[in-house]
């Protein structure tokens, strides 16, 4: 039942992507569509999943993250009534175990690691640039967490970390600069997104004196910065010890 | 048939490989370390199944049917030699995808709740729903023009970070005149739209375009429109703040 009312309420959000290109090939470029059944049965592939993956969200995904972080925050499981930041240690494990390993797994990632490979005439290697980059998610949703628990303001993190960022682009090869800006966006697919907003939002409405309004947001922005300076800082490193 | 079958194979494989890391982590704090049983586990293990089909058909669907398509389409249009439609075509793709980009339904829906419960929108199923659609068109807009601005950066040759460095300079201002309960959503949306449909699309249009020109390279050229997508909807999202 929920499914075929996801399932209806899916094509309207599907409508435009597929409209524009049908007009664009038929009316602009004039072309028939190559594989008329094949595209059809794509359209439908994607309208169904779609409706399945937002039914799914909707009943694990969001339920599991707000639960993670309410059971790893409550005073029960860390046996105390007074907490303190690193009282939280757990929720920082836990958001560290969580975007490493949702991150490696990351097929886009492999395909941005391979082109670095390739841009920079194998002195970077896929596999050290995976793990640079997933230890750089994993720091950013974990110190994200914190930020979380002891409610500073998201800007001040990010603003540095901006700052860190133009600095490091000013001394990195230019050749890795793009494919350093683009890692940010590659790292955060359609699982962990809504896994880690859900954390986010567990823990501020969790945690005594934080407001989900202003502290549940942002942990997404920290997992889409720290790629970006872990492969700026990678291929900088590796640049130096081959000079 | 086959073919189909396939790629149904290869990408229920993939969406494993996705989703396979997360259940372990959330299954090994919950057994070694809170050591409790997961409440409402039957729902959860039927939540996470459709989440692994859906993420399979979507993906399965996306690449028979909509990127081969995108990407003929994309080629056209860089050899058809018209900016005009070239541009048209840049934003429409950007515009486009985002609509169709699950993890930013996800969070917009979510944005306009905790929004409704802080008392920023009125509490009602209308006013969330207005709210979530709001956001999101705000987000596809701004991913439209930035895919026409990557496009205008490659045919001009201009280096990435004379965009991106201005960008983060303009949400740095825009920031300290923004509500405060906007910045965290703004800052977010950022990374929620470069996801499933964004960021194949979006690529193939800026290699494809990068390979035809010539003295430009695909691979320091063609990169990089990503990272644009990923900065401007954190400005159009902060504007929209302030003027609601």
């Amino acid at each position: 039942m929920i499914i075929l009312e996801s399932f209806i309420s899916m094509f309207w959000d599907i409508a435009p992507i597929i409209g524009m290109i049908l007009i664009f090939q038929l009316f602009i470029i004039k072309e028939k569509i190559p594989n008329l059944t094949q595209t059809l049965v794509g359209i439908f592939m994607v309208w169904v999943g779609l409706a399945l993956f937002i039914v799914g969200l909707e009943k694990a995904l969001f339920p599991i993250g707000k639960m993670m972080a309410t059971q790893l925050t409550s005073p029960d499981f860390l046996g105390k009534t007074q907490l303190n930041w690193n009282d939280y240690y757990w929720v920082y494990l836990f958001a560290a175990s969580m975007g490493f390993s949702a991150t490696i797994a990351e097929p886009s990632l492999l395909a941005v690691s391979i082109k670095a490979n390739e841009v920079s005439g194998n002195s970077i290697r896929v596999w050290p640039l995976r793990i640079t980059i997933a230890l750089g998610v994993a720091i950013g949703i974990a110190l994200g967490s914190y930020r979380i628990v002891v409610g500073l303001p998201l800007h001040y993190f990010i603003i540095a970390g901006y700052g860190i960022v133009i600095v490091q682009t000013f001394f990195a090869p230019k050749q890795i600069i793009a494919l350093a800006y683009d890692s940010g966006g590659v790292t955060t697919s359609s699982v962990t997104v809504p896994l880690v907003a859900a954390l986010g939002l567990g823990l501020a409405s969790t945690i005594e004196g934080r407001n989900p309004l202003i502290d549940g947001f942002g942990l997404i922005a920290f997992a889409s910065l720290f790629p970006i300076m872990g492969v700026l800082a990678y291929a900088q490193i590796k640049h130096l010890i081959n000079k | 048939m086959d073919e189909v079958l396939r790629r149904l194979a290869n990408n229920l494989l993939e969406s494993c490989k996705d989703l396979l890391p997360i259940v372990l982590v959330v299954a090994f704090f919950q057994i070694i370390v809170l050591k409790q049983a997961i409440p409402e586990l039957g729902v959860i293990l039927l939540g996470t199944l459709s989440i692994l089909l859906g993420l399979t058909f979507f993906v399965s669907g996306l690449r028979l049917g909509l990127f081969p398509i995108g990407e003929n389409l994309a080629h056209s249009f860089v050899n058809k030699g018209s900016l005009f439609w070239l541009l048209l075509f840049a934003f429409a793709l950007g515009f486009g995808s985002s609509i169709a980009e699950p993890a930013l339904m996800a969070v917009s829906q979510e944005a306009a709740i905790v929004a409704s419960i802080g008392g920023i929108i009125e509490n009602n199923e209308l006013a969330i729903n207005k709210y979530s659609l709001e956001l999101r068109l705000t987000v596809a807009l701004a991913v439209g023009l930035s895919v026409m601005l990557g496009v205008v950066r490659i045919l001009k040759g201009w280096p990435l970070q004379w965009l991106i460095i201005p960008g983060y300079v303009l949400v740095m201002v825009i920031t300290f005149v923004s509500p405060d309960w906007i910045v965290g959503v703004a800052y977010d949306s950022g990374g929620v739209t470069t996801s499933t449909v964004t960021v194949p699309l979006v690529t193939a249009l800026g290699v494809g375009l990068a390979s035809s020109i010539r003295g430009r390279n695909p691979l320091t050229d063609g990169f990089g429109m990503i990272a644009i997508c990923a900065l401007s909807p954190i400005i159009a999202v902060l504007i929209f703040g302030i003027v609601l």
